[in-house]
């Protein structure tokens, strides 16, 4: 039995999660007056659904590392699902692959309001080294609204967590409010 | 050049790397030749030349026991077409289709002439990568549809899935045909994730071209930029300083560690062990951490450029890497002792996903999941390039063929490229870390040919007179993996198919373009 072992490892390793960044609120390129009604009863909780629009996969490899034990995004509240209908963020990468065009329009539709879209990486937010082509839209905000950009070729995952964190922060910054629920792990 | 029994006009192009060209009525007789010696077609693409005096070009590269051969026919610009490969090496189907949809070159009497890349961007007589395609921005998007082959009979039914996944991977279409659990028939669709990279590589200068070949998958970062420089550097003649040479090799083993330790976490994760997920990720997460203190960032993306590298590393950062590295081959040890134990999760890796030796070795099945299947092939074990012919690779394979054999290779090059990285700390000699490459006056080629983590990744060059990129073809191995995991899910349950998705691991973004 391998139980023994897996508990000594646990143990072992002991705790690795460390304290969440700040929201970084000059990544938002958009507020939406809906912010401080929604907040109000979820905190900063957000069900965020990705979205590869096309990317090389870079950003992927930073959206995985997040979901890692040093983020502990659980204990924040934030947590990735599986379909659009259950979210509150779509969370896009890629240079807009005209191939997603229409995937991404329908995932957005299909995605219940209110909600914010947090586009990531160079890519994402201007197209980066593809650019616009005939295969390629370039920056997700030339076909759904964008809430915030997330630059970086991939971004860290911190800088990934300070975007997230700007989508869903008050209007005016203020992201301590120690009685929001998706605190409460800290 | 003596290649299944006969005589070949080839040319050194590098280190075991040939050349040759050919009409293209003998193209048939060549990779027939290469088949009956047990070689490999790697990869299939075209060209347009008109713009240099010619016609279209095909161009094949086949693994033979000579090395790796780049052949080439040229193809009239009236009518460009060449003898169907792909009932001599079915995994040049899909590379076919694809080169009809960027270039209008069509392969003669080919059973599958689907659409590949070509969903609904651009026109069925339009061709992306011809030097006159005039759609350079996006055109209103056309009604899409692909005729998936169906599966007929009593409580059969189709489970179409993606091209958005449930999880965080790449877009691409799974269709499954399956009565109650059980999959008859799996069928991919791709080019969701097509970018029109090629078309991008077109006039761009050589030091941008490295940083879009980096991003061609970029998980595999570290072996596509090197098989671009290794293209540009060879096409130019230029020589790249032997300490660049040396850390290109150490980046290429701390990117495949990276991958292996997130795959061995996420097959875990799979069989709902999320212990196995933590552990590894801990374990990833520290490595790139240390990565982007000692290089400036965490998948050494743009570390390397042509000519050498553009970071190096002083006797404290050796020393950091070497202490990480024996802890991380401490932990797998533990972790490895889990896995073997834990009853669920050998129950759901062993005979899931299964692909036979046989088959892998006729439809290609390459890299790790090549060596899974009893493929032995390792280009850093039969054809070295600088500097891995002085560091005696060991390779690891297995003849199961199934989740639990990929699992074990993956453990098995995980501890071998940590000795490997120990070892081209210690061995690396002193010195430049990279040269300016030789100016270009003529048209020029080259190949560069890397075994990245996944499998061997090919990038073909030409440079133009004006020394800008004038044809870039990057190569991923996944084009040649992709089917087979169409071909290991027949007879298992949906249920296994992220499990089986994973173990494989395949790149979208690569294949797509």
């Amino acid at each position: 039995m391998p139980t023994p072992l897996i508990l000594y490892k646990i143990f072992k390793a002991g705790r690795v999660s460390e304290a969440p960044p700040e929201a970084d609120l000059s990544l938002r390129t958009r507020v939406q007056t809906l912010h401080a009604d929604i907040l109000k009863v979820f905190g900063q909780a957000v069900a965020i659904r990705h979205i590869d629009a096309g990317s090389c996969n870079g950003c992927e490899l930073e959206i995985h590392a997040l979901n890692g034990p040093h983020y502990n995004l659980d204990g924040r509240g934030v947590k990735f699902v599986a379909s659009p209908r259950h979210a509150d963020l779509l969370l896009v990468t890629g240079p807009l692959s005209r191939n997603m065009e229409t995937a991404l329009k329908r995932a957005y539709d299909a995605t219940p309001e209110p909600k914010w879209v947090v586009a990531m990486g160079d890519c994402g937010c201007s197209g980066g080294l593809f650019g616009e082509s005939y295969a390629t839209r370039g920056k997700v905000s030339s076909v759904i609204p964008v809430d915030v950009e997330v630059p970086g070729c991939p971004p860290t995952p911190i800088a990934l967590l300070q975007g997230i964190l700007a989508a869903v922060s008050p209007a005016g910054g203020n992201t301590t409010d120690p009685d929001a629920p998706g605190r409460a792990n800290e | 050049m003596k290649i299944g029994g006969h005589d070949w006009p080839l040319e050194p192009f590098g280190k075991h790397i040939w050349r040759g060209r050919m009409e293209s009525g003998q193209l048939l007789a060549w990779v027939r030749a290469v088949r009956e010696e047990g070689g490999q077609l790697v990869a299939l693409w075209g060209s347009d030349d008109r713009h240099l005096d010619g016609g279209f070009g095909i161009h094949a590269a086949c693994l033979t026991s000579a090395g790796l051969v780049w052949m080439s026919s040229d193809l009239p610009a009236d009518a460009p077409r060449y003898p169907d490969l792909a009932h001599i090496f079915p995994q040049a189907g899909r590379m076919q289709r694809a080169v009809y949809d960027l270039l209008g070159i069509q392969a003669i009497d080919a059973v599958d002439t689907r659409k590949w890349l070509r969903h609904d961007a651009w026109a069925e007589n339009e061709f992306p990568l011809r030097r006159d395609f005039s759609g350079h921005s996006p055109a209103p998007l056309a009604h899409d549809t692909y005729p998936f082959i169906r599966v007929e009979g009593e409580g059969v039914h189709e489970i179409a899935v993606g091209p958005i996944h449930a999880g965080t991977i790449e877009p691409g279409h799974f269709r499954f045909s399956v009565i109650g659990e059980r999959v008859l028939r799996l069928e991919q669709r791709g080019g969701y994730a097509h970018k029109g990279t090629e078309k991008r590589f077109e006039g761009m200068d050589l030091a941008t071209g490295a940083r879009l070949a980096g991003r061609v998958s970029g998980d595999s970062h570290s072996a596509y930029v090197w098989a671009y420089c290794m293209a540009v550097e060879a096409a130019t003649a230029s020589t790249v300083p032997q300490r660049g040479i040396w850390m290109r090799a150490l980046f290429l083993e701390i990117e495949r560690i990276a991958n292996h330790l997130g795959d061995l976490g996420g097959l875990g994760n799979d069989v709902a062990l999320s212990f196995g997920l933590m552990q590894f990720w801990r374990l990833k997460e520290d490595w790139l951490r240390l990565a982007a203190r000692l290089f400036g960032h965490r998948y050494l993306f743009d570390c390397m450029v042509p000519g050498g590298v553009a970071v190096d590393i002083d006797d404290p950062g050796k020393a950091e890497l070497i202490g990480l590295s024996h802890r991380i081959e401490t932990e797998i040890r533990q972790l490895k002792a889990i896995y073997d134990e834990h009853a669920t999760l050998q129950d759901r890796f062993a005979h899931t996903g299964v692909c036979q030796p046989e088959l892998a070795a006729q439809l290609g099945l390459t890299g790790l999941a090549g060596r899974a299947s009893a493929q032995a092939w390792d280009a850093r074990v039969q054809f070295p390039q600088e500097p891995y012919e002085q560091l005696n690779v060991s390779m690891a394979t297995q003849r199961g063929g199934d989740v639990l054999a990929r699992a074990e290779v993956r453990f098995s090059e995980l501890h071998e490229s940590l000795r490997l990285v120990r070892d081209i700390l210690l061995r690396m000699p002193a010195g430049a870390l990279h040269a300016p490459l030789a100016a270009v006056s003529a048209s020029c080629e080259g190949l560069g040919w890397v075994e990245g983590w996944r499998g061997e990744v090919i990038v073909a060059v030409r440079i133009g007179r004006d020394g800008r990129l004038d044809r870039v073809h990057p190569h991923d191995p996944s084009w040649r993996n992709w089917p087979l995991v169409e071909v290991g899910m027949p007879g298992n349950i949906v249920a296994d198919f992220p499990l089986i998705n994973k173990s494989f691991n395949l790149s979208y973004s690569g294949p797509d373009l």
